[in-house]
């Protein structure tokens, strides 16, 4: 009986695990294969470990992660605490103290920090806000859709245009992001820039092509972390057979980014 | 040099390598293992099973395999030699100027010299970039922002010390500033990647040109923006290039998006030997053609005009090489003596 609540435990666990997103990738820490254990004890706590592509790995989003995991694992009402350990990394033991002692960032770091994270979560929650705008724009331009009707469009509209399936997911992923930027009600623009700005009809095609740079980006760096972790953890391995256990979490493909 | 199939000959200069020696015997301590790590991890994801070495040969590789691997089995007619000192990880250093001026005085037609500073040196740091440049009379510099030295972890181009040696460099006719990003620059809650700094003085330093490594990797959509904007700002292919390899339509997609926005005569061709080799970069990069899509909608084509301003002249403009001249005095000198006849003669 015991057995199975666990399991299920775990299984909610990590299914509060793929809302986290690497910041910068825009794609979830599981998917990524950044966690490497998340188990519940008898105590209700939940002890997760993870690991990132180098060593080097920028101790700032690597705070972040950690912080979105155990907000994200605290939200479960069942939950009495959560540890969180960041394996291999230059930064470990003081990122692990900071976590132990449920400091924020600035805590953490002290001296080496003149603020908390607020403005880099939202300069790269921005990013992702275009990144997935122009995904969306861009199938809906292909999908025959014009630049005058996408400009004008409502929210309202949007939430209730026909789309094939492929369309529909982009929608929500952008859907989700939208508000991050300005007031998202029904009557509000689906479409608007990353100053809260309308768009134009006549420019829409090469706003399009600017944010797909952001998109070469992200899509060149998830690439190159993947890799990374690959070659020093060798990730063709399944974690269950290194010792570790492991709840396989559906499977985000870049292809749907 | 690398000959195509109707005869022409492209002059190639590699615009980023090594002689480093990341070994065991000369790490001071956990992070120094980590750096030559993570080195290798790059060259053993992204470089074709064929060319991977073992990490002991990859840690300290002696100068004749290197000689050889650029100009002998490799298409390069010459290299620039970027030093990076990481003093708080290595006992003698990484890859420091002094190590590699020995396989500049070994092979002085081949390599160029680079030197380097660090502006957390102060006064005395100073000095000895003067010093280093009356020694070696050096064009360029590697500035490597993201080094540890003592607490510190990292400066920026903007900090006011920066700026005391960049007017330093101008003075010594240091003309060339290559910028590698590295993760670590204080404070940390700040994005460590941005490239926002080297807008700043590629607007102070006219005369300069501030050569970007990696194309700003991970910013390149920054880099883009920024490299648009300065006409001093280039952008070096060493990490982009061998992507060539395990994602070709993404580096399409990154070429056609370099070529759209900072145009054919600011991208340079970098092996970042040892951690890949030329042989198989220019290889592929002779061959790739950016896919008709990407074309289509930026009107970026990889023509062989342009591969031969990116694998060479537009260094051998920076730095002032007379290709035509290089190419005799290397000849001269039994350099190519390897290359099939065929190459030579006149047809």
């Amino acid at each position: 009986m015991r057995d199975s609540i666990n399991a299920d435990r775990r299984a909610e666990v990590w299914r509060r695990l793929e809302t986290v997103t690497d910041p910068e990738l825009d794609e979830p820490v599981t998917a990524l294969e950044f966690v490497t254990r998340a188990d519940v004890d008898a105590d209700n706590c939940v002890h997760i470990e993870f690991r990132l592509p180098t060593y080097w790995c920028a101790a700032n989003f690597s705070f972040l992660m950690a912080d979105d995991m155990r907000n994200a694992v605290k939200g479960l009402r069942w939950v009495a605490d959560v540890s969180i350990v960041l394996g291999e990394h230059m930064y470990a033991d003081k990122i692990n103290a900071g976590l132990a002692r449920g400091l924020n960032f600035q805590e953490t770091f002290g001296a080496e920090a003149d603020g908390d994270l607020d403005e880099l979560r939202r300069t790269f929650l921005l990013k992702t806000f275009q990144r997935r705008q122009a995904a969306l724009l861009a199938h809906l331009i292909e999908a025959g859709r014009n630049a005058a009707g996408l400009v004008e469009m409502t929210l309202a509209e949007l939430v209730n245009l026909e789309v094939n399936e492929a369309g529909a997911r982009l929608r929500t992923r952008y859907l989700e992001r939208r508000p991050i930027v300005s007031v998202s009600i029904a009557t509000s623009r689906a479409f608007v820039d990353a100053e809260g700005d309308p768009l134009q009809a006549e420019t829409l095609s090469t706003y399009v092509r600017m944010l797909r740079r952001v998109d070469v980006n992200a899509e060149f760096n998830s690439a190159l972390c993947r890799g990374l972790l690959h070659a020093r953890f060798d990730t063709e391995t399944p974690l269950s057979t290194k010792g570790g256990r492991r709840f396989e979490p559906s499977r985000v493909s870049t292809q749907d980014i | 040099m690398y000959r195509t199939a109707n005869g022409e000959e492209i002059f190639v200069i590699d615009g980023h390598t090594h002689f480093w020696d990341g070994s065991p015997a000369n790490q001071k301590n956990i992070h120094g293992k980590q750096f030559i790590e993570c080195f290798y991890a790059y060259h053993s994801n992204l470089s074709p099973p064929s060319e991977k070495w073992t990490l002991d040969k990859f840690s300290k590789y002696d100068a004749k395999t290197m000689h050889d691997d650029l100009f002998v089995q490799g298409y390069d007619d010459m290299a620039i030699l970027q030093p990076t000192y990481l003093g708080d990880f290595y006992k003698n250093g990484f890859n420091t100027t002094e190590r590699n001026a020995v396989m500049k005085k070994s092979h002085p037609d081949r390599f160029i010299l680079n030197s380097a500073f660090d502006p957390r040196d102060g006064a005395k740091g100073l000095e000895a970039f003067h010093a280093n440049c009356e020694k070696y009379h050096p064009k360029g510099v590697k500035l490597y922002t993201a080094e540890w030295k003592g607490d510190s972890k990292g400066y920026k181009l903007t900090d006011k010390e920066s700026y005391k040696f960049l007017e330093a460099a101008q003075k010594y006719g240091v003309k060339n500033i290559h910028v590698h990003k590295g993760p670590t620059i204080i404070p940390l809650n700040r994005d460590a990647f941005d490239v926002a700094d080297i807008d700043d003085v590629a607007t102070s330093f006219q005369d300069l040109n501030f050569i970007v490594e990696h194309c700003g990797l991970p910013r390149l959509d920054d880099f883009c923006w920024i490299a648009t904007q300065e006409t001093n700002v280039y952008g070096g292919l060493a990490v982009v290039l061998p992507f060539i390899h395990t994602r070709p339509g993404y580096f399409g997609h990154v070429m056609a998006e370099l070529l759209f926005w900072i145009g054919p005569d600011k991208i340079l061709y970098g092996s970042d030997y040892g951690i890949w080799t030329p042989k198989w970069l220019i290889d592929k990069f002779m061959a790739f053609e950016i896919p008709e899509e990407e074309t289509k909608e930026t009107g970026s084509v990889l023509t062989l005009e342009t591969k031969k301003k990116i694998l060479g002249l537009n260094a051998a403009r920076l730095y002032g090489i007379d290709v035509e001249a290089q190419k005799k005095k290397i000849e001269a000198a039994g350099g190519y003596a390897h290359l099939a006849e065929s190459v030579h003669a006149p047809e």
